[in-house]
């Protein structure tokens, strides 16, 4: 291990923490310029231009507030709490290739933290840990509420999991592959997995959903049945780090959804691009249009969070578990005969 | 590197694995118990068996410990409400506890050390080659599991469902 990795591996982890907060940040903006948007308002204007520093305004404010622990509570778990939501969010983006390697002299750098070889089954670990955050905050609030919110939580991301996880089955029966670096280099050019795997797409979109809490699966903070949800308790940067926490989530998901199903860096014509603009600037090329594609699916989740209203309990449990488990199986099913047909068994 | 690696994870599995059994609240027993699934993942990357290592990750973190914490949550024990345990129990559990503690004795007394055990193939954790040892001369027993958790599953479904009267 030579130090010129450690530096490289080093700066590519702070740029990648660096976006995801930013993102993170504007995404709370976006989503209040979206909201205003689709309900004919103006949305923040008042924190500079285009009301652009709102963010900053609102950390400052998260920031300035008293921090108040229930006096009940477990104050250990309680401080825990924020901290996981936050680690789990942040982790994710490690295995995510975002863009193809820059060769700079003859060193080549690969634009990926680290390809390990079942990089599918470490994202999806990660989205099962996620819960933990919710779980352990919503607990040791000591409050009837917190804790029926946490409890929602953890059955609705069980249930969404395995619909995820078999739709994730059918994906691997397409590509081969568990590494992501793999997944995305076979969907050179145009050829993206949505195109063979449309059902599959739009089930674990769902899922996605369902496990970064947004709405219409946004019952763990239903503020009508439950105050505030598993954050009624928290206040100050705590309460603020729950938030966030959720705006990570839906990038990093966004970015999975990319990667695995849009081609992540890989668009129409990316060859003649690539050879036209040396081994610098085309693979950044590359990484733009793969952000465009994470944009895309962020609005994506505002545009469904203002359309369309929240699930009843019992809504919810009857789709994941009767819905989209047999429809996933079904998939897996018939994605496993066509390619066993074009394979001549 | 990889022994003292080893060590200090060896070590942390052992104080949570004490801490799963003296902390007084469930929940954060099964905090404790998390944590030591933890640790066991680590030691599963440490032998190269990273398929392994990330199900345990999945399954028993992931999965299992929440539907664990799931249940104590929702039972919400303290010790205001804790059943009195009668003498009876307590002796009973002594005597076995000293009987345990007898076998675990002589076990290691008996105990010699081993050669070490060499893989012939050190990349067999990896995810294609397990595949091909699962799915390949391990195909009638590996189906035979799945038979069985299926079986477990349907069985447990039906215990669920009351009879109609």
């Amino acid at each position: 291990m030579d130090i010129a990795f450690v530096i490289e591996k080093s700066v590519l982890v702070s740029i990648i923490f660096g976006i995801s907060l930013l993102i993170a940040m504007y995404s709370t903006y976006a989503e209040r310029k979206v909201a205003a948007f689709l309900q004919d308002r103006l949305g923040p204007d008042r924190a500079g231009p285009f009301g652009m520093f709102q963010p900053l305004a609102d950390g400052l404010k998260m920031f300035m507030k008293e921090e108040i622990v229930p006096a009940n509570a477990s104050k250990w778990l309680f401080m825990v709490g924020p901290g996981l939501a936050m680690l789990t969010a942040c982790i994710g983006t490690a295995v995510i290739p975002w863009g193809s390697p820059i060769t700079i002299g003859d060193r080549i750098i690969p634009l990926q933290v680290t390809d390990i070889n079942v990089g599918l089954l470490y994202i999806f670990g990660v989205v099962s840990l996620g819960v933990y955050g919710v779980m352990i905050g919503g607990w040791a609030s000591n409050n009837k509420y917190s804790l029926l919110s946490a409890i929602r939580a953890a059955s609705q991301n069980i249930s969404y999991e395995i619909a995820m996880g078999l739709s994730i089955i059918a994906l691997l029966l397409v590509t081969g592959s568990m590494s992501l670096k793999e997944i995305v280099e076979t969907q050179h050019g145009w050829r993206w997995n949505v195109l063979y795997q449309p059902l599959g797409f739009v089930l674990f979109m769902i899922c996605a959903f369902a496990e970064t809490n947004r709405a219409p699966f946004d019952l763990p903070e239903c503020e009508t049945e439950l105050i505030g949800g598993y954050h009624t308790e928290y206040s100050s940067m705590k309460l603020g780090f729950y938030l966030f926490a959720e705006y990570i989530n839906m990038f990093v998901s966004a970015a999975v959804m990319a990667t695995l199903y849009f081609g992540g860096y890989n668009y129409p014509g990316m060859d003649w691009v690539l050879a036209n603009t040396g081994p610098v600037i085309g693979p950044l090329i590359g990484t733009a249009v793969f952000f465009i594609k994470i944009f895309a699916f962020i609005f994506f989740f505002m545009w469904v969070r203002w359309t369309i209203p929240r699930f009843r309990y019992d809504q919810l449990m009857h789709l994941g578990w009767k819905v989209l488990i047999p429809l996933a199986i079904a998939n897996i099913v018939v994605t496993a005969v066509v390619i066993a047909v074009i394979e001549g068994f | 590197m990889g022994t003292s690696v080893f060590y200090f994870v060896a070590t942390l599995s052992v104080i949570f694995s004490l801490m799963v059994i003296f902390s007084k609240n469930p929940v954060h027993s099964v905090l404790y118990l998390i944590v030591t699934f933890f640790t066991f993942t680590v030691h599963y990357i440490l032998l190269n068996a990273q398929f392994l290592a990330v199900v345990n990750f999945i399954v028993y973190m992931g999965a299992i410990m929440v539907l664990f914490l799931f249940v104590l949550m929702l039972l919400n024990l303290n010790k205001d409400n804790e059943p009195l345990k009668s003498n009876l129990v307590k002796i009973v559990g002594v005597i076995a506890g000293c009987c345990l503690v007898v076998t675990l004795v002589g076990a290691l007394k008996a105990t010699a050390i081993s050669d070490p055990v060499v893989l012939r193939n050190p990349n067999l954790g990896l995810v294609k080659n397990l595949g091909k040892e699962l799915f390949g001369p391990f195909m009638l027993p590996f189906e035979l599991c799945s038979i069985l958790l299926l079986s477990a599953m349907v069985g447990a479904i039906l215990l669920t469902k009351k009879e109609k009267a």
